[in-house]
């Protein structure tokens, strides 16, 4: 394509932002319609983008690139490949659905609906980005929306949880930050494939890891790995219904998106020598995270720490990844294998939570409560509402047929080949996710008796219906033949795993 | 003719057309619902029954089986394939699955008759179908997990489908976690399988050279020493048969199964769930015989054998009529996996085959008397039957022969063929086992006929019973016929007239590569004696001097047996207190770890920091650095007051905005305190800035 299709798909919602805060206040409906309507450009182009990236020859298509701050190096450098297109999608894919869910918003829309659309050009900001320099400033732009997000439209703590997920966010950032201008200075480039072939640091073991651990604290609290987690529970529990959406959809996904794109290729070294520090975090994150899940009484909250556990699962795969770096063809099967499973878990985990959460959302609206001890029975009551819940759930705690599974199961494949204790560790997560969506969720909510209370509950409306059957849509189809999307991501991460 | 194998795919894929239109389309209409469910299972009997008679026209079938498959998934620089595969034990297995399926279908035509949500059974029945179906046309092991799994969830669904009821509810989800504990084992096995191998092909997995390089590899655990690997993938796979097929540990979910609808019982004890464990030991049979003189076969037998017998004494003492069947199949798998640990792969699929249609009868049976006794379950609230449900009672009475071990039923041959195996083996201790568990086995089955048929009816439901309609009666014929026929496809040749007559078809067809077992008239003819007698003693019991209303259980005689089996050896709350009370303490204790313990360190962090800026601010910013700024400012406008009118304005204009910009730091500084929104803005902003002007001037 030679039309820059990737920065039309940046910048229109920021555009589209400009455009509805200079809309009139008083007709709250026509900016939610522009909002949606603005938001669609990016999904086509995003869908236009998944079908015409060409598979055959592989690498970053759609590459722009011009020079931007030529005193410092800096390039405006975009371009994506088989692991940032799924990203994308998921992106335009969730932001849209937000936008329409939240339609509901009453309260000062206007700049409601103008954060989002900033939101996502931050979000296809980081996703895009080859250049390091580009890449933080999205990566930072990202953290303003939403703090204003959950800070006024969020609940009762509000303010707490998106001070905190603030600064959390920025301690991380700032040793990123600081790691890579060191990084600059030893290779004199921002590239991000270029440093991945230049190998900063290669000769001075301190320094290399040092930044590894600099740059892996800047990710993993994004993502978040135990126990750099707790600002995930607040955030989420305050979080408007779409604010948990695309924090949990996507926001999470920088996080693990850098450890794939930025850290790994750059770090191969350090990065295997420190595979079992890491890998133990990440097999907490999956049996602690599914723990405390369990242990939690307030829906959304559960939601939240399932998440710490299905986001551990990413880093396993990364882990195992790493743990092989180096060591040739041998193990790049293995090692493919497990990178494939790592990036559709991020896939799967922003579609499944995504609906989780927007499901919750739907239950809050009509109950004014998330305690599942106040629930029961409402299985009879709204049946659409139990079915999709059910196969969310089913989704999420990776029964085979539906998404989840196919990336848990390359995840643990990679992971038992490679780092065969921290699998087995792991496998524990499968059962205990099992008990708790089941007996904590399903139970809980859907079956018993009617609670009386729950007598007038109606069912979901066309508005939410819409809104969830394309996340369904992408659980089914994904869990039955899981080959279109892995084809893609097959190819980039082959090519990631041979350069380590 | 070959080409027809090619229609094998589809077998499954009918019942998920039947599960999608009704979820989707037709769940307001419920006589299309269920009528669009019992046709696409048909549709797949037809289908499999072609399959089935092509196959037993192919020669050579076993050594080239049939496969078709398509590219599922790629990985790194191969691809994973899933696809349809044909042998004579999925021929079998073909034959069997959708002929109870159906019946079973048809069945719940009229069992189910009423249920405000009829439709959506007839969804779920028909996932379930498709996920037996699938599992057993699966050509690779993943494939079989997958459909393995959707039948978990279908269980789940179907047996928690009364779901209002907490006791329907809970059964569900223990059904679901105990089997998904199965699963975990079993799924580290695949994985264990597939990094060692690089495919779960079944065909490729389990040749010549595959299973020779995994029985030399070995691996050194804690614990259990240096294993070959073969033997540690085998009984981590077994892991999921003990799940599935309710062996012993793992035997909690099967009883408490009974909470969901009777034809779903039926479905789960005969045709599909707990068959498929077996299912899974069958197929994967030369991997645990892959190490000459391994441990996997000894241990496989001795959970068989112990499960065998330790369900039979729990049935002998439980009163609800659908528990006693389900103790009743528990013990009858285990007979099933025992056979497969001492190397009888004939006797284990043929009893698999047979005991599907006698067990589907028995249950369906069950749930005949239950309707017609208005939904009365417990036993002792029963008798007099006989009379008032005629077509129940004599299908009832073939298919309790047949388990009990009755000749010439179906259950005599494939139950004494495992005992033959076992005794000519020099497997004593097991087939010692075996034929107490048979004896007990007749016993309550016995025990089961009596109380419910015979005598006076001892409440008022029973009193006022009568027979179901034709829809569940006739699935009872024809189950029935099989149950006392289907026995002859595998009568051993050298059995005197009948075996020559025969000619042992069902061995030759599926395992012809291994030896037959010959008659042992000693087993034999003690296998007949301990089923009569066991017959014979729930007579003595229950039929001579039928029990009146209010009677105890003459076996509360046993006293504190009695009471230890009829509670099922306190098994559900050992489990209780330790496992799932261990596990939800752990979760709220790293809970309380996560809130008192992370979080507050995140929270001292932070505030930490806020009083060093604190102090900063105070001691270091406001005298020192703000004073400086003020003196810059002072000496500036001093030197704009000593050099009197030169450009006034420019000079008072920087002096104003240092002061200004002093000022909005100060009070920035004082904002990472209060929470201003703006602060932080104006922190992550200033990041960049300042990061950027720096990099400028360095450079």
């Amino acid at each position: 394509m030679d039309w820059p299709v990737l920065s039309i798909m940046l910048f229109t919602p920021l555009v589209g932002a400009v455009i509805v805060l200079a809309l009139p206040k008083e007709k709250p409906a026509l900016l939610k319609w522009v909002a949606l309507a603005i938001s669609f450009i990016p999904l086509i182009l995003a869908a236009l983008v998944w079908f015409s990236y060409d598979r055959g020859t592989g690498g970053m298509q759609f590459v722009e690139r011009a020079a931007w701050i030529s005193a410092i190096n800096v390039h405006y450098y975009l371009g994506v490949d088989g692991i940032s297109v799924p990203m994308v999608c998921l992106t335009a894919l969730l932001t849209t659905l937000s936008l329409f869910y939240s339609f509901i918003i009453d309260q000062r829309p206007k700049e409601y609906f103008a954060f989002f659309l900033l939101l996502e050009t931050a979000m296809l900001g980081v996703f895009m980005s080859l250049d390091f320099f580009l890449f933080y400033v999205f990566w930072e732009l990202s953290l303003v929306p939403m703090y204003f997000l959950i800070g006024i439209w969020g609940g009762p703590r509000r303010e707490y949880a998106a001070i905190k997920f603030f600064l959390y966010t920025l301690v991380g950032s700032v040793a990123m930050l600081l790691a890579v201008i060191a990084m600059y200075l030893e290779t004199g480039s921002w590239d991000i494939l270029e440093m991945a072939r230049l190998q900063p640091f290669a000769a001075n073991a301190t320094l290399a890891a040092v930044a590894f651990w600099a740059v892996f604290l800047g990710f993993a609290i994004k993502v978040p790995v135990f126990p750099f987690h707790t600002w995930l529970p607040d955030a989420h529990v305050e979080a408007p219904t779409a604010g948990s959406v695309i924090l949990a959809g996507i926001l999470l996904k920088l996080g693990a998106y850098g450890m794939i794109r930025i850290l790994l290729p750059i770090f191969p070294a350090m990065f295997r020598q420190f595979a079992p520090v890491v890998g133990i975090l990440a097999a907490i994150s999956i049996v602690y995270g599914a723990l405390v899940a369990m242990s939690q009484w307030d829906l959304k909250k559960l939601i939240a720490y399932s998440s710490v556990n299905h986001m551990g699962y990413v880093m396993l795969g990364v882990t195992a990844a790493a743990a092989a770096a180096g060591s040739g063809p041998a193990a790049a099967d293995s090692q493919a294998i497990a990178l494939n499973g790592a990036v559709l878990q991020m896939w799967n985990h922003g579609i499944i939570t995504g609906a989780l959460f927007f499901l919750v959302g739907v239950i809050y609206e009509r109950a004014h409560t998330r305690d599942l001890k106040a629930f029961g029975g409402l299985g009879a009551k709204v049946p659409t509402f139990a079915g999709i819940l059910t196969v969310t759930t089913f989704a999420s705690l990776g029964l085979p047929g539906l998404a989840g599974f196919v990336s848990e199961f390359l995840v643990f494949r990679g992971a038992f080949a490679l780092i065969r204790p921290f699998a087995i560790v792991s496998s524990l997560g499968i059962v205990i996710s099992a008990a708790y969506l089941l007996w904590k969720v399903i139970q809980h909510v859907l079956l018993g008796p009617l609670n009386e209370r729950w007598a007038r509950l109606t069912d979901m409306n066309r508005r939410e219906v819409i809104t969830l059957a394309p996340l369904i849509f992408f659980m089914v189809i994904f869990g039955l033949y899981p080959a279109p999307i892995l084809d893609l991501i097959n190819q980039a991460v082959v090519t990631i795993v041979g350069s380590l | 003719m070959e080409s027809l194998f090619k229609l094998t795919w589809l077998i499954p894929v009918f019942p998920l057309l039947a599960f999608g239109a009704i979820v989707l389309y037709v769940r307001r209409w419920k006589r299309v619902a269920s009528w669009l469910a019992v046709a696409a299972i048909a549709v797949s009997l037809v289908l499999s029954q072609v399959v089935f008679w092509v196959a037993v026209g192919t020669p050579h079938l076993g050594e080239h089986p049939f496969e078709e498959v398509v590219r599922w998934l790629p990985t790194g620089l191969s691809a994973f394939e899933m696809g349809v595969m044909v042998d004579p034990l999925t021929a079998v297995m073909l034959f069997m699955v959708p002929l109870v399926c159906t019946m079973i279908f048809i069945y719940a035509l009229g069992y189910m008759e009423g249920d405000p949500r009829y439709a959506r059974f007839f969804a779920y029945v028909s996932l379930f179908a498709t996920g037996m179906l699938g599992l057993v046309v699966a050509n690779n092991l993943l494939m079989l997990f997958i459909f393995w799994e959707i039948m978990g969830l279908c269980s789940y669904l179907l047996i928690g489908f009364w779901f209002e009821k907490p006791s329907a509810m809970r059964a569900g989800l223990k059904a679901f976690l105990t089997t998904r504990v199965g699963d975990a084992f079993f799924l580290l096995g695949l994985l264990y399988l597939y990094s060692q191998t690089g495919t779960l092909a079944f065909r490729e997995v389990l040749s010549e050279e595959t299973l020779h390089h995994l029985a030399s590899l070995s691996v050194t655990l804690p614990v259990f020493g240096t294993v070959p690997v073969a033997t540690v993938i085998a009984l981590l796979i077994f892991g999921g048969t003990v799940g599935k097929s309710a062996q012993f540990p793992l035997h909690v979910w099967l009883p408490d199964a009974m909470e969901g609808p009777t034809p779903v019982s039926a479905l789960i004890h005969a045709a599909t769930m707990v068959s498929a464990g077996v299912y899974l030991v069958v197929r994967m049979f030369p991997l645990f015989h892959a190490v000459p003189h391994g441990t996997a076969p000894g241990v496989v037998a001795t959970i068989g054998a112990f499960t065998a017998l330790f369900a039979c004494t729990i049935a002998v003492a439980q009163n609800d009529i659908k528990r006693v069947l389900a103790y009743s199949t528990i013990s009858q798998l285990g007979y099933m996996i025992m056979a497969l640990g001492l190397g009888a792969y004939v006797a284990g699929a043929f009893h698999l085959i047979t005991h599907a249609f006698f067990k589907a009868l028995l249950f369906l049976g069950s749930g005949s008397v239950i309707l017609g006794a208005h939904h009365e379950q417990d036993m002792m609230e029963m008798g007099g039957l006989r009379s008032r449900m005629k077509i129940t009672f004599w299908t009832y009475i073939a298919g309790t022969l047949a388990l009990a071990g009755i000749p010439p039923l179906a259950g005599f041959w494939s139950k004494d063929e495992i005992l033959a195996d076992a005794f000519n083996h020099g497997h004593y201790l097991a087939w010692a086992v075996g034929s107490l568990a048979a004896f007990l086995t007749a016993f309550y089955m016995g025990r089961q006929i009596f109380l419910v048929f015979f005598g006076h009816p001892r409440s008022h439901h029973a009193e006022h019973a009568k027979e179901s309609p034709r829809t569940m009666t006739y699935p009872l014929l024809v189950l029935a016929v099989f149950a006392v026929l289907l026995g002859f496809v595998g009568v051993p040749e050298d059995f005197p007239v009948l075996g020559h007559l025969l000619g042992n078809p069902f061995h030759h067809f599926v395992g012809h590569e291994h030896a037959a077992t010959p008659v042992n008239p000693l087993v034999m003819g003690l296998s007949i004696v301990l089923a009569c007698a066991g017959l014979g003693a729930g007579y003595m019991l229950y039929g001579r001097k039928p029990l009146e209303e209010g009677q105890p259980d003459p076996l509360t005689r046993l006293g504190l047996v009695y009471v230890v089996l009829k509670n099922k050896y306190g098994i559900d709350e050992l489990y209780q207190a330790t496992f799932v009370w261990l596990t939800i303490r752990l979760a709220d204790l790293f809970a309380v770890f996560d809130r008192e313990v992370i979080d507050r360190v995140v929270n001292a962090v932070a505030r930490g920091t806020a009083i060093v800026s604190d102090g900063l601010f105070r001691f270091v910013d406001a005298p020192v650095i703000d004073g400086l700024v003020n003196l810059v400012g002072q000496a500036g406008a001093w030197l704009a007051d000593l050099w009197g009118r030169f450009d006034l304005r420019v000079i008072d204009g920087i002096v104003n905005g240092v002061g200004a910009a002093a000022q909005t730091f100060g009070r920035a500084f004082r904002q990472v305190q209060t929470g201003r929104v703006q602060s932080y803005i104006l922190l992550a902003s200033v990041n960049v800035v300042v990061i950027l002007a720096v990099l400028y001037l360095v450079l």
